[in-house]
């Protein structure tokens, strides 16, 4: 069997257990539509204010709603045994890494769709342009990376759900504050910005690299 | 004479320094059946689970078909079939799914006939398309025996395979113990029933604190034997 089926049929088998029991995709969705909510009550937008506030406000909510899903990654088939019967497979651990790293970058990115429209009519900010694309993709894949690995670590602890923001909050930060300032630089027109795309570009194949590295020594035992 | 299908020398394992296996020896022969008996906490489970290469040890040597379990990994995946204490199977997946996504796992070609022929062999064939979230214990272990079995491993290792089932289920898994015998498959099974580990197995084998206290071929067994062996590993 080759990496790449290895690879499909393990995602292929996490869509279909996520499509019937929602649990992830509906408690990730709402909670990023709560965040947002929030953000828009607890901030006095203006219009000369709304370039500063809305992007940070809409990297929150893609932040804390992808690590509620990073979170069950893994945790959920400990919990149930299955990720025994998955490591007794001979399967090669880079494609079941690189596989739970495609479905949270899929079901993040249904959220992030979903929030997208939601954000623009709450903060009333132009944000549907081509440009805005990469953005999201690369900031949500480098979530997804460091947050997929993370949640192999967290799951081998008593204390997971504290433990995953701790060790997952730190590390994104880069890509966080890139994506929050190319987000920002939609909004105005800003003259000597870094160039945040090729930062998170850097960052999303080194975290991809050091993460399929390290992930058999992870998840084993 | 041919080397033994399974053999562990020295096996030793320790959980947070706490010495679990101390020095286990075992040999079985290709085709045989060995019943593993114990108490709680005797070991039976953690050799298991090595053998099943989900742990490692801390020292000794396990070769299963002439493989190093330290150095030909993925191989041994391929040759053992685990089913443990608990199913551990995708509730939201059907009976026939879960068979088919563990059919591609180990590559097993014709998976979706094979995956029938268990099915009707454990007798889930009218449920293959029920989630198995929905199957009761005894259905869960029944499909967890078919998922061991599918890609037909060298060395089946079965975590107490009588639990949650009925006469029937009983009957089926001795039948299909003897057919993966017949074939050459070699059975390494836990139980805490001694009739059991008598009827299904060619030899016993009897763990206590980490250390095998009792080993013989079934057919050399006196009547009561090995429940006595077993109150005296107790004391």
């Amino acid at each position: 069997m080759t990496f790449l089926s290895q690879v499909q049929a393990i995602l292929w088998k996490d869509i279909r257990c996520e499509l019937r029991s929602k649990q992830t995709w509906m408690s990730m969705g709402l909670f990023a539509l709560l965040v947002l909510v929030i953000f828009n009550f607890a901030f006095d937008l203006r219009v000369d204010n709304k370039a500063a506030i809305a992007p940070g406000a809409l990297w929150v909510a893609f932040v804390f709603a992808s690590l509620l899903g990073l979170g069950r990654t893994i945790t959920a088939e400990q919990e149930k045994g299955s990720m025994d019967r998955l490591m007794l497979c001979p399967v090669d651990r880079k494609a079941i890494y690189l596989a739970k790293l495609l479905g949270n970058i899929l079901f993040i990115s249904v959220v992030e769709i979903i929030a997208l429209p939601i954000f623009a009519a709450l903060f009333a900010v132009p944000l549907f342009t081509g440009e805005l694309l990469p953005i999201v993709l690369l900031g949500t894949i480098g979530i997804a990376t460091i947050g997929t690995l993370f949640s192999a670590i967290a799951a081998a602890t008593q204390a997971r759900e504290l433990l995953l923001p701790l060790l997952v909050f730190p590390l994104i930060v880069p890509v966080v504050i890139g994506a929050v300032r190319a987000t920002g630089a939609l909004m105005t027109t800003s003259v000597n910005e870094p160039p945040w795309l090729g930062m998170m570009l850097a960052f999303d194949v080194i975290f991809l690299s050091v993460s399929l590295l390290t992930f058999e020594y992870v998840i084993e035992e | 004479m041919s080397a033994p299908y399974l053999e562990i020398k020295g096996l030793k394992k320790n959980y947070n320094f706490k010495p679990i296996l101390r020095g286990i020896d075992i040999l079985l022969d290709q085709g045989k059946c060995m019943a593993l008996l114990g108490a709680n906490g005797a070991g039976k489970t953690t050799l298991l689970r090595i053998l099943a290469c989900l742990t490692k040890p801390v020292a000794g040597t396990v070769r299963i078909g002439g493989l190093d379990i330290g150095q030909d990994v993925q191989q041994i995946r391929l040759l053992v079939g685990f089913a443990g204490h608990q199913p551990n199977l995708y509730d939201e997946l059907t009976v026939l799914e879960n068979l088919l996504f563990f059919g591609r796992m180990y590559a097993v070609k014709n998976a979706r006939e094979r995956a029938d022929t268990l099915l009707q062999r454990v007798g889930l064939a009218r449920r293959f398309s029920e989630r198995a979230g929905t199957l009761s214990r005894g259905q869960l272990q029944r499909l967890s025996l078919a998922r061991a079995l599918l890609h037909s491993p060298g060395l089946l290792l079965l975590d107490e395979p009588d639990a949650g089932l009925d006469d029937e289920g009983i009957a089926m898994l001795e039948e299909l113990l003897r057919e993966h015998a017949a074939q050459g498959g070699t059975t390494l099974f836990t139980t805490h029933n001694f009739e059991r580990a008598e009827t299904f197995s060619d030899q016993i084998c009897m763990l206590s604190g980490g250390r095998v206290v009792y080993q013989q071929a079934s057919s050399e067994l006196e009547a009561g034997s090995v429940r006595l062996a077993y109150q005296e590993a107790l004391r």
